[in-house]
């Protein structure tokens, strides 16, 4: 029989050790479906590697990809820290996209020493506004903000949709011949694209590193402020928070305010670094604002750690990007990512719970307790790390 | 009963040095306990010392690693709480299993009908349970529905149940939690007739006075292990060795001489009409004016869940009053609004110490800045200062004598140690007044006697504290006077000295007393 028992301290090593061995036992399941397929798990994961790492521009891409998954994790970690479930990191993402590309056309040509600047101000805002919403119906109607922002996600998204497709809007782009075919967004001139950083042979998006810098902001502000305190704890006790005088109701809005402007500069980096358009149908396919929440919860909601797992998960997408062809469907790449985020997401709970293997009947016998590193809960298996005998 | 007819017969229950142990605890060892028929055995001991343990396995719920039990002298197996049925043991709960929408004769049949039929004769059963209740003289009505019936009727019927199953060994966890001093009373009336037709009780308790009042025998618990079975007589029936057996060391307890010589001083918690509802918008603080001097305490005794937490959360701004003023130190307290009470100088210690007073996730150093965290002391601009805040809590810790370090989380403390924190928090800003609910609830004796002596030291300093309590000694002990609460309304008060028990019980039960 598997026990699940509480822990009472967590020891420091499992920050490593966990997602480390989920990682490891994630490429062994993964090897099965592989060998099953009539696939060398070997070759697979050394193309994965060669994919998002060592190729020319491999990881430039990986780095790519990152980028906005950076900034919709921070979104996620940012208001899950208090327990406000903001899922709606899609539609503050889209609400940022919009208004920085916006701000992008009208600035027309003053170069990105004053584009930069006024993009991120106006995708933040335009996030803010956006996370405010579900924000302030939470604080004072008690209204779910899973559901909520959820469903601002659709409305922000066919509000996308809309401005290109639906009508002649200022972001719309309406003389090229191509446009006349195909309705896409206006292109911003070229003195609005974000710089990028050129490290040897890598390029890194000037988003990814205004990414980090935020992630680093984040991690002070809820680690050493005086605000970061009243988040802590009203998210571990709301009641105490009440108790202690708190205003719990201006300290959601506000998260949700930190948290939306956050996905907005994910926004306005896609916007400046990547597409230099408005392009709702790539937005929507990408789904940045979803990913965000694995990021987050991989990270364990550590801004610091979401820009390991942003990376991580950047690579991944590289890496399954190149792997699929015709010998190789999409649908195997899918369940291997599967595979690998399912075993990483699930070992979270060994942060939390111990497992003991108990091998009898009715507490009668041998009981051997093992700590398992790591393991994929549902399937039921552990790995026995380490076992430690109870002394009878 | 008779001594020599008991010598002759084996004990109806004994364990013999059972030992039971958990991961990382020991949490009976070698425990033997041996009870006469038409006994009734005291099982004393602090929280933690596996009075419950014991009884589980008593019970059949636990299996014991070592030792074993025996029934009438013979030693059993009890696989499951089946089992112990069937050797009549029984078990009353501390919180009641009976059903609120079925009758007195219902719940008892209920599971248990000896009636084979698909068919249930209600007038058959209530007519047995009627039997029953004659038969062990037990007073129930048995077509009454349970949530008609009062708490201490409930107990009763708990009580019958046993009995109408069969019960010969009575195990009663904590009995006497909810009843009023008269229900008390007639609780150990029945507890001695039970005794007088060969029942054995088990009186599982952590209240002195009661195991002294109703028991043979005691036995005391500690740290899983038995001290001590002492029998009661004249000269045992004394507090302070009870207390010692328990504590290990000789405490002191009821100081009623300490309180009563203070100087009054000015009004420092004033409440003029202050009326609140509870959550379901039922009214349940209905019009309590009352004043609290500098360097008084004053008892709010009642019944739980006649308003106290409402009046108390009315107070500290949690819960909305809906009329009435509060006024601290001169200062009225805005409504609803826990800021402006701490502004006044109000602590408050909540009922619910984690979760309400304290954040239990967080460390102690996080709880000991919780309301203060925004002070020069704790912060330099927008950032927080962890080194004075630590500075800060060690040297607290030190002085309310907490067992615990600064990095430790809340969660992780014993109820007293984080009651304690809770004290140095809330006290360590020299309030103007105090608000405390149930201080010493769910902790052992030596953290009761810390907070006792802490509470009157407040008070001797100064502060004026509005203690609620559901222990009516802790009110008694410690308070200069007395309000009973009944329904929302304060039915009398009542100076400490003047105050009868009787007089005391009959306001808690809502009868008006001709002052």
């Amino acid at each position: 029989m598997i026990r699940f028992e509480k822990r009472l301290h967590t020891p420091r090593w499992l920050t490593v050790g966990v997602p480390f061995m989920a990682l490891v036992i994630a490429l062994l399941f993964a090897a099965i479906v592989l060998l099953v397929t009539g696939h060398s798990p070997i070759e697979t994961y050394a193309k994965m590697f060669e994919a998002s790492v060592t190729n020319t521009g491999a990881f430039s891409a990986s780095l790519t990809n990152a980028t906005p998954l950076l900034f919709t994790g921070l979104c996620a970690a940012a208001a899950f820290r208090m327990r406000l479930w903001n899922i709606g990191g899609e539609g503050q993402l889209y609400a940022g996209a919009v208004a920085a590309s916006g701000a992008g056309l009208l600035l027309g040509g003053s170069g990105a020493g004053v584009a930069v600047p006024v993009m991120i101000v106006a995708g933040m805002a335009a996030g803010a506004a956006w996370g405010a919403i579900p924000g302030i119906l939470r604080a004072y109607l008690h209204t779910n903000e899973i559901l909520t922002s959820l469903m601002l996600n659709y409305i922000a998204g066919l509000g996308m949709y809309y401005l290109i497709f639906d009508s002649s809007s200022y972001w719309r782009e309406l003389e090229s011949p191509s446009a006349k075919v195909f309705p896409e967004g206006k292109i911003l001139s070229s003195t609005e694209w974000w710089p990028a950083l050129h490290l040897g042979s890598v390029t890194v998006p000037l988003g990814l590193v205004i990414g980090i810098a935020f992630a680093a902001g984040l991690f002070v502000l809820y680690r050493a402020t005086r605000f970061g305190f009243k988040i802590r704890v009203v998210a571990d006790s709301p009641t105490a928070g009440r108790y202690a005088g708190l205003p719990t109701k201006r300290l959601v809005v506000a998260v949700m305010l930190i948290s939306g402007a956050l996905a907005g500069i994910g926004g306005a980096s896609q916007i400046g670094d990547f597409t230099h358009s408005l392009d709702p149908v790539g937005l929507e396919g990408a789904a940045y604002g979803y990913t965000g929440i694995v990021v987050a919860a991989l990270a364990r909601l550590n801004p610091l750690g979401a820009i390991a797992s942003a990376l991580f998960l950047g690579a991944l997408a590289s890496a399954g990007l190149q792997l699929q062809g015709q010998l190789f469907p999409v649908g195997l790449v899918g369940i291997i990512e599967g595979i690998v985020l399912f075993c990483m997401v699930g070992s979270e709970i060994l942060f939390r719970y111990r497992i003991r293997l108990r091998l009898s009947r009715r507490g009668r016998g041998a009981v051997v307790a093992s700590e398992a590193a790591a393991t994929a809960p549902a399937t039921g298996t552990t790995s026995a790390a380490i076992v430690e005998g109870v002394q009878q | 009963m008779t001594v020599d007819s008991q010598a002759t017969r084996p004990p109806a229950i004994s364990a013999r040095a059972v030992t039971r142990r958990f991961p990382g605890v020991i949490a009976n060892d070698k425990v033997s306990l041996d009870v006469m028929p038409g006994q009734i055995h005291g099982l004393l001991g602090e929280n933690g010392s596996g009075k419950t343990t014991l009884c589980k396995m008593l019970t059949g719920l636990y299996r014991p690693d070592e030792g074993e039990i025996l029934i009438d002298g013979k030693p059993v197996e009890l696989r499951s709480p089946s089992d112990a049925f069937e050797y009549g043991i029984f078990m009353v709960q501390q919180h009641f299993s009976l059903i609120d929408s079925l009758t007195v004769a219902e719940n008892l049949v209920l599971g248990w009908t000896p009636h084979s039929q698909m068919r249930f004769d209600r007038k058959q059963a209530e007519r047995e349970v009627a039997e029953a209740a004659e038969k062990f003289n037990i007073q129930v009505d048995s077509s009454a529905y349970v949530w008609q019936l009062s708490v201490g009727e409930r107990q009763r019927v708990e009580i019958l149940r046993a009995l109408y199953r069969g019960a010969r060994i009575l195990i009663l966890d904590e009995p006497t939690t909810a009843l009023v001093p008269q229900e008390c009373d007639e609780l150990f009336a029945s507890m001695a007739s039970l005794a007088g037709s060969d029942h054995s009780i088990i009186f599982i308790s952590h209240k002195l006075r009661e195991v002294m009042t109703c028991c043979d025998y005691v036995t005391v618990l500690r740290h899983g292990q038995r001290v001590g079975t002492v029998e009661m007589t004249e000269e045992s029936r004394q507090p302070r060795r009870l207390a010692q057996l328990m504590v290990g060391r000789e405490v002191v307890l009821e100081r009623k001489t300490a309180t009563t010589a203070r100087d009054q001083g000015d009004a420092v918690l004033e409440l003029a009409g202050v009326s609140a509802a509870n959550d379901f918008g039922r009214l349940r603080v209905n019009d309590v004016s009352l004043s609290v001097h500098a360097g008084e305490i004053v008892g709010i005794a009642g019944v739980a869940g006649n308003g106290q937490v409402e009046l108390a959360e009315a107070i500290s701004g949690l819960r909305r009053r809906t009329a009435g003023e509060i006024t601290v130190g001169g200062k009225t307290v805005r409504n609803h609004d826990p800021r402006s009470a701490i502004r006044a100088g109000l602590a408050y210690i909540p009922e619910d110490r984690l979760g309400v007073g304290l954040a239990p996730g967080l460390t102690i150093t996080d709880n000991i800045m919780l309301k203060s965290f925004g002070g020069k002391a704790y912060s330099k601009g927008p950032f927080l200062s962890h080194r004075k805040a630590r500075a800060r809590t060690d040297e607290l810790l030190e002085r309310f004598g907490v067992k615990g370090k600064a990095d430790d989380l809340v969660r992780e403390l014993s109820g007293g140690n984080a009651q304690k924190v809770l004290l140095a928090r809330e006290l360590s800003d020299e309030p103007a007044a105090l608000v405390i609910a149930s201080p010493t609830r769910g902790l052992d004796v030596a953290a009761i006697e810390s907070v006792r002596e802490l509470l009157v030291k407040v008070a001797a300093d100064g502060a004026g504290i509005l203690l609620i309590s559901e222990d009516l000694d802790e009110v008694l002990d410690l308070s200069d006077r007395i309000a009973v609460m009944y329904e929302g309304k304060i039915m009398g008060v009542l100076d400490r000295e003047g105050a009868e028990l009787d007089e005391l019980g009959m306001l808690m039960a809502g009868i008006e007393v001709a002052a």
